[in-house]
Order: C-alpha cells, then structure tokens, then sequence
C-alpha cells in the first residue's frame, strides 16, 4: 500500500483549474521527483497534498487514512513537512527559531534535532543567531529543509529547492539527500532541473498543464519520452 | 522645579497611556487588526471591577485579578467567533465589525450602569503620596507607571522568550507558512487578543481608579492609545511605551504653558513625530 497517493485530484484557483485529475503515489523509504515547466501545476499539486489548497474528500490518501479535507496544521502534524517554493522563512525569527518553528506542533522523537540538524549543515550553527532572511539564498534554502527535517516527518515535500541558486549550490544541498533518505524519510522532490531530479529519484513524475504526462523509473525513460511529457508533442 | 515635575507628571501620565495602548499594539502587531472597540473595551473592564468591588466588597487589585481571566475569556470568544471571520486581506471588514462592537458596548453599558460617571473606590491609595524633594509624586500614578514597564517587560518576554511568542511572530509573518508548521493561525489570533484583554484589565485598573468614567469614555482612550502606537512604530512594544510618555508629557507641558492646550498638545506631539518619523521612533525592519 502506498504512503501517500492521489486519485483524480482536481485543483482549482476560481474558476480557473489548475490539476485535472492526477494520480501519483509514495511508498515508504521512496524518493520521488515530480518534473514538469513552469506553470505545469506542480506547486499546486504540493499545496494539496499539504492542505494549503483544501480539497473535496478522497482525493488523498495518507497512511489509508482520507486527508483531503484536513487542514494544513493537522496534515503536518499527522507527518508531512512541507519545504515550500521560495523557501519561506519567517522574517522576525532568528535561524535558529525558523528550525523551531518546524516542530512547534509535532514533536516526535526521532533523528532529527536541532543538533543534527546543524551537523548537516554546519554553517546554520555557525549564524543560528541572524534573521533567517539575513541568508544567502543557498543557507535560506538549508534553514528551510531543517526546519522541515525537525518536525521528523515521514513524508518531505521539497518543492523546487534549486530554484535561482547556483550549480555549486544545489550540489551541496542534495549532498544532504543521502543522509536525509538514510534515516528512513520518504521524499518527493519537485524539480524543473531534469537532470538533477533523474538522480536523486527512484520514480518520476512528469507534468504538463495540470495533468501526469509520463511516469517511471529514471532508467526506463527515453530522452524523447521525457522531452515529449515536459514540452508537449507539438514542440 | 515647576517644570521638572511637569515633565515627571507627564512621564507617569504616560504609563496610563501606554497601558491602554499596549494591548492594541498586541494585537495590531500580529494580526494587522485595528481594534475599533479597544477603549470600549478598557471602559467595560472598568465596570466589571466596579462591580466585583461594590458588589462582592473586594479591594480594586483583587477584583482586577479576577476580572483579567474573564476578560481572557471574553477576548478568546470576541476573536474566535467573531474576529477570526472578518479578517482577511480588505481591511474595512474588521473595522466595521469592531466599531459595530464599539457601539454596542457602550449602549449595552448606558443600559446596565446608565450615563452617570463613576469611580472605582482604591482607599487611601487615591490621595497617597511619596515626597521626593520639593516635588510629590502620586503613588497611584507611580503604580501605573510600574505596571506599565512590567507589562511592557512580560509582553517582550512572552514574544521573544517562549514558542508562543514565536508562533505570534512566524504567524504575523505569514500565516500560510506558519500553518505548514502546524500552526492554527485562528486560535494563535484568539490567544493574542485574550491576552491583550488582561492588558485591558490592568489599564482598566487604573482607568477607573484615577479619573471619573462613563460609558461614553472608551473613544478618547482609543485615540491616545492609538496615538501611542503609530508614534512608537507599529508592532514594537517598547516603542508604545515611549509613544505613551511622549503623548503624557506633551499634556502635562502643555496644560502647565495653559490648562486648555492639554488635549491639544499631546495631539499636537501626535503630528510632530509623525512628520519627522512618519513610521514611528523603532518601525519594525520589514512589513
Ligand atoms: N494563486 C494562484 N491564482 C491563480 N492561478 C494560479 C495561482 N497559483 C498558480 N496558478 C496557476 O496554476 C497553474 C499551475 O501553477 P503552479 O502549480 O504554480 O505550477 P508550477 O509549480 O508547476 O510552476 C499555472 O497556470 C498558474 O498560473
Ligand atoms: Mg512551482
């Protein structure tokens, strides 16, 4: 059984709709990427599955359990953290209280505390005490994968965290994907970085306006697959 | 010497001003809500102490401890069930619905109490006085002020000291991310304005027992609260301190120069902040 699935969600911003009935599911240790353009409804699919956009009942399912209608802070409580597109730090919190926020509500004993935390990234330590947005945008991203990491979640939602950083950069942040999936955490990544989500994925997902165009295992996608799924046939 | 204690009246004037600003301050600062009904508010915390003093016999402090938890109460049920709702991106509907409040309160006090104005009995501690020199300084007004720094103290305590005050800070931020963090932005919004209530109580506190008031009093406290609060910079605590001293001392130097000008000058100190700091004395960095 899948840890966490979708079936037929559907997505709306007023009347406009932004997911047509997608179905992709997670299964317990898995690391999946969700690749697609701009504008293909990637975000949003993330902000269903976390509650941001409410959804009619049964279209998610988390652990059997039915949590579409569920609010975003009992979803996160029950164990899906959230590190959202354009990191999202709080302005008036110090580093150190960003990462504190991310257990406010679940604290759950497990291998994720502050102190491992910095040891995946030591130079959090180091400016634990300044504003998170005093950051670079390579640290902002770390501050907001920790924070995340802290409530010991059993599903991360990365959505874009190589956005307008440097190559450098995101190496050094999915450096810490190995030790993230070590300690059992299942994983999806969204990514408009192709190459990057091949390598860190055991399955991807390829959207395009709003729907799943193409799904797999890296090793068994063409490159004319991807290429057909991501830009469309006409292009 | 005539102006020294000018001045120290107006600093301690403005600990009486700082109390009924604080708690709107609170507010504002978390959840960007500007209470129309705050002075309205302090008023009917006033006649609850009134009416635990007259009617149950207890001291003014006493009855004031007790009235802090109901006004929690009240405040936690005001923002729950009603404020929640209206809060939102235009601002206008939390305006109307907490100036419908205002007006409600102060007719539903006309009714209860009628228009006549009272006093909170405080004993021998309405005339007490401490010599300090040449000058005396009132002991209620010294209370007042006290209080004022301590609510100042505990306020800065709870925001940056425990995760309580973290959530008000991640949730003001933005409350989206901090929902992703577990955090019920309608219930955080509810704590807040319960606890800016006992503020409201400890203001009441010394409202009622200094100066006469009515059911009609609540609106000009509003104004110098919210004086208080623009002048401080929106959103910082200390600032609304400093923006109460400056308020009380631009009245009391103003009523020394002559007893009509005391209203106006303060307003007048309002305007000269605001043209030279039109963000206040300590904005906050962002907003
Ligand atoms: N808040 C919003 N209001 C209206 N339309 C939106 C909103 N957010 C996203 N959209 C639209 O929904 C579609 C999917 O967007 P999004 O999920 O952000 O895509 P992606 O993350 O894949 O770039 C786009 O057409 C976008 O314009
Ligand atoms: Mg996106």
């Amino acid at each position: 059984m899948a840890l966490l699935e979708t079936k037929g969600l559907t997505a709306f911003y007023g009347d406009f709709q932004a997911l047509f009935g997608v179905d992709v599911s997670l299964s317990e240790g898995e690391t999946v990427a969700v690749i697609g353009a701009n504008g293909a409804g990637k975000t949003t699919l993330m902000r269903s599955i976390s509650g941001v956009i409410a959804q009619a009942p049964g279209m998610v399912r988390f652990e059997g359990r039915e949590i579409g209608a569920t609010a975003a802070d009992d979803i996160m409580a029950a164990g899906i953290a959230m590190v959202p597109e354009g990191r999202k730090l709080f302005p008036s919190l110090s580093v150190e209280e960003n990462l504190l926020m991310g257990c406010h509500r679940r604290k759950v004993n497990g291998p994720w505390t502050l102190q491992s935390v910095y040891e995946l990234f030591p130079i959090l330590k180091e400016r634990r005490d300044r504003p998170g947005t005093a950051l670079s945008g390579g640290q902002q991203q770390m501050v907001s994968i920790g924070r995340a990491l802290m409530s010991n979640p059993r599903v991360l939602l990365c959505d874009e965290i190589s956005l307008g950083l440097a190559p450098v950069v995101i190496k050094d942040i999915y450096a810490a994907f190995p030790q993230i999936r070590a300690t059992g955490a299942s994983i999806v990544v969204v990514e408009q970085d192709i190459g990057q989500a091949m390598k860190v994925a055991d399955r991807v997902y390829c959207m395009m306006e709003g729907r799943v165009t193409l799904s797999g295992a890296p090793a068994d996608l063409s490159r004319e697959e991807i290429h057909d799924a991501y830009f469309g046939t006409a292009a | 010497m005539i102006w020294i204690d000018t001045i120290l009246q107006g600093i301690l004037l403005g600990g009486l001003y700082a109390l009924f600003a604080l708690g709107l301050s609170l507010v504002f600062g978390i959840m960007r809500l500007v209470n129309l009904a705050h002075g309205d508010l302090i008023v009917f915390a006033a006649y609850l102490i009134l009416v635990l003093v007259t009617l149950l016999g207890l001291g003014p402090f006493l009855a004031a401890a007790i009235a802090a938890p109901i006004m929690f109460a009240l405040g936690f049920a005001l923002q729950r069930l009603v404020l929640n709702r209206v809060l939102g991106t235009d601002i206008l509907p939390p305006l109307l619905v907490t100036f419908g409040l205002s007006v409600l309160l102060q007719n539903a006090l006309q009714e209860g109490f009628s228009a006549d104005s009272r006093r909170i009995p405080a004993g021998w501690l309405e005339t007490a006085s401490v010599p300090l020199g040449p000058i005396s300084l009132g002991v209620m007004p010294l209370m007042t002020f006290a209080s004022a720094i301590l609510v100042t103290l505990a306020l800065q305590w709870l925001f940056y000291r425990t995760s309580l005050g973290r959530a008000f800070r991640a949730t003001s931020d933005d409350p989206v991310t901090a929902s992703l963090m577990g955090v019920k932005p309608a219930s955080v919004f509810a704590k807040a304005t319960g606890i800016a209530m006992i503020v409201v109580t400890i203001a009441a506190l010394y409202l009622g027992t200094r100066a006469n008031f009515d059911p009609t009093t609540g609106p000009a406290r509003l104004i110098y609260a919210f004086e208080a609060v623009i002048i401080g910079g929106l959103g910082s605590l200390w600032g609304t301190l400093a923006g109460g001293i400056i308020i009380g001392v631009a009245q009391t130097v103003g009523a020394q120069i002559n007893p009509e000008w005391q209203i106006l000058a303060g307003h007048i100190a309002f305007l000269v902040v605001l043209l030279i700091r039109p963000r206040g004395l300590f904005p906050r960095a962002f907003d």
